[in-house]
């Protein structure tokens, strides 16, 4: 029988089907980090139960870092407690801890493909929506709770119903300038904050498959920011050749085997999808959003709506514009803005990090605005150093920060003051989400790097 | 050395609710405006409410903002009324647990994300997925009547307005509501399979040989 990539990976971990439709799903890899797993620990202390596979779960410290002088302690008090909890909590349990000071730390999706714990075929969770950005390895990977972090912990499965599936194929070339944060921005754009949600999405077509895995990621990473679970990539040998000789992955011969298999990974010709949707690259511009969903995202060059989308509320499409400032009919371009920040577990790997150094090299930031470049790990910060591409960040007036999420969610120390825009290469522009009443707009690497370069909100195709 | 012991958090049993809402009538209503990132920082799960959509009622300086409506005395009640795509965003359980440490045990609204339903529903906070226009009259109801009290009953799988005739029927997992209405969380159905999950490790085609550690 003809299967979608998403049925084969799921089939080969369904310990047992329960009466009501619920699969007990066993699961390969589970990330941890300090901010969902406490409670999750203190739940195993109290049945008084081991962590029942510790070599399949892997933490970091990623969320509540600082990223300035992480060889001194966490400032926050609140924050450092969090992390040291999760360092007890791991020498405890017995888990592998890659956290502050450690030269693989990073962002948790950052960190796992980076080291090959992230392979094709398994499934991944954490206690964390963006896991979604693992299935660039064709991988079922997907964000949990902090109940089924504990589920996990105890018995390294959930109970799941099994998601519909949806397959979003993008066909052609990209045009200048245009990269593949633009293509999951316009994708949400289509298909509405809310309009993947019980699917998981596979993403296919020609303009896909030219992807490096650095760009996959990005587009799995934000699957969840239209509902969907996840969304995920069949393997090729783009995949495998980044997957190669990484400290975790198979090595020699076991990698060779381990490739065979992989080249299974793929939905089958005939194989049917829930629903299925179909895209041309050559449609697509840099995309920036205007409200505070990441739905609402538009064309650099198009102007701020003047109604809801279909099935919105004026009420809520109101307060949205309120909130960022906008006014119905408004153009974009040349809005003036103050802060960029270029991170996050979105866009923070070597690839982004040297499409925003090659945009600035020999360029000045505009003097109002503060720039702000946090690789995604340690590695990523290394590698970059290697390159040089600190020293032409600092020199265009960027600061060249350590990893960790940073401005993503305004939780640590790195917050977008009230009421100022920032162009982020994050996820979420949702209210608060940088920091209480920070406006953002979420924007590709190069965009976001140009605007930097403006002071203001630019078409990066005339830059 | 691995057993179950019956000490655990069980979850509260949940059969039927009489309650006014509270009404929230906005749309894709995200786990970021629930419990704003900063206030992630527990390693606990209680003390949560006190935070509940923290950005939206208060004000900078912390005094309650007067045009919210959890700072509107003419509301109140154990269930909150949302716009559709309610809890959508960050996976924090944090959201479920501050909706419930303030006192909310059902949320209705038109639409769900996934993984706050889930969340929700493995603590005890009943998501009531109801059609566009019942929603709407939900909001109606409690706007003629903020006294108006909404019958919710998990084993019958029904919403009604009381006064008038309309009732919905919702949908529920039926393995969830039997967690729900016993107070069993999904722990001690995994935990009772160890052996079969062993032996599923066993017959495993191992497609990545190499362990993390
Ligand atoms: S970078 Fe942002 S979205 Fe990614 S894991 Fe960290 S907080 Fe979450």
């Amino acid at each position: 029988m003809s299967k979608t990539l998403f049925d084969k990976i799921w089939d080969a971990h369904v310990v047992k089907s329960v009466e009501g439709g619920q699969d007990v799903l066993y699961i390969d890899r589970h990330f941890i980090h300090e901010v969902t797993s406490p409670q999750a620990f203190d739940g195993l202390r109290q049945r008084n139960i081991p962590v029942f596979r510790t070599k399949n779960t892997v933490a970091t410290a990623d969320h509540n870092v600082p990223t300035l002088n992480q060889h001194l302690p966490i400032n926050d008090p609140l924050g450092r407690f969090q992390v040291e909890k999760l360092t007890e909590n791991c020498n405890e349990f017995g888990v592998d801890l890659y956290g502050l000071g450690h030269r693989w730390q990073g962002i948790v999706h950052v960190i796992g493909p980076e080291l090959g714990i992230t392979q094709p075929g398994m499934t991944i969770v954490c206690g964390d929506s963006h896991t979604s950005t693992h299935g660039a390895f064709g991988t079922i990977a997907f964000g949990i709770g902090t109940s089924q972090v504990e589920q996990v912990l105890a018995s390294q499965c959930l109970l799941l119903k099994r998601p519909k599936r949806m397959r979003i194929t993008v066909d052609g070339e990209l045009a200048g300038g245009v990269v593949s944060k633009d293509i999951i921005l316009y994708i949400i754009s289509k298909l509405s904050a809310a309009g993947g949600t019980g699917y998981f999405v596979e993403y296919a077509g020609s303009a896909i498959r030219s992807l490096s895995m650095e760009a996959r990621m990005t587009i799995c990473n934000m699957s969840i920011e239209m509902g969907a679970r996840g969304g995920l990539i069949a393997p090729d040998d783009t995949t495998f050749e980044y997957v190669r000789g990484r400290e975790f992955a198979p090595q020699g011969a076991d990698f060779e085997a381990a490739v065979a298999k992989w080249r299974t990974l793929f939905s089958d010709p005939d194989a049917v999808f829930d629903k299925e949707y179909h895209y041309k690259a050559e449609d697509i511009a840099p995309m920036v959003t205007y409200g505070t969903n990441p739905g609402m995202g538009i064309p650099v060059t198009a102007s701020v709506p003047t109604a809801p989308a279909e099935g919105d509320s004026v009420a809520s499409f109101e307060k949205s514009l309120g909130y960022m400032g906008f006014t119905p009919g408004e153009q974009i371009l040349g809005k003036k803005i103050s802060h960029v920040f270029i991170g996050s577990c979105t866009n923070s790997r070597i690839e982004d990090l040297r499409l925003a150094a090659k945009f600035v090299q020999g360029k000045q930031k505009a003097p109002h605005v503060s720039a702000m470049i946090v690789p995604g790990s340690k590695q990523v910060e290394a590698q970059a150093k290697a390159e040089g591409l600190d020293k032409i960040f600092t020199a265009a007036g960027f600061e060249f920060r350590e990893p960790g999420c940073s401005a993503c969610l305004g939780m640590n120390e790195d917050k977008v003051p009230a009421g100022e825009y920032c162009v982020s290469t994050s996820n979420r522009n949702f209210e608060g989400r940088q920091g209480p009443g920070a406006r953002t707009i979420l924007a590709s690497p190069l965009t976001a790097v140009a605007a930097a370069v403006a002071g203001e909100i630019v078409d990066v195709r005339n830059n | 050395m691995f057993e179950i012991i019956d000490v655990i958090k069980k979850m509260e049993k949940f059969t039927h609710i009489v309650s006014t809402a509270v009404p929230l009538p906005i749309e894709d209503v995200d786990t970021d405006q629930i419990i704003p990132a900063r206030f992630l920082k527990a390693t606990t799960r209680e003390g949560f409410g006190k935070n509940l959509f923290c950005d939206w009622r208060y004000n900078a300086d912390g005094s309650p903002k007067s045009d919210f409506v959890l700072n509107n005395p003419t509301y109140s009640g154990k269930i909150l009324v949302a716009g559709k795509n309610f809890g959508c965003g960050s996976s924090r359980e944090h959201a479920a647990w501050a909706l419930t440490d303030y006192g909310f045990k059902v949320v209705v609204s038109s639409f769900f994300a996934d993984i706050f339903r889930g969340n929700a529903l493995n603590n005890g906070l009943l998501p009531v997925q109801v059609s566009p226009a019942f929603l709407h009259e939900m909001f109606t109801a409690i706007e003629a009547d903020p006294q108006t009290k909404f019958i919710v009953s998990l084993e019958h799988q029904t919403i009604a307005i009381p006064g008038t005739e309309r009732e919905e029927q919702f949908d529920i997992d039926p393995f969830r509501k039997v967690c729900m209405l016993n107070g069993y969380d999904d722990i001690d159905f995994l935990l009772s399979l160890k052996d079969e999950i062993e032996q599923f490790e066993q017959g495993k085609e191992v497609l990545n040989e190499k362990a993390v550690a």
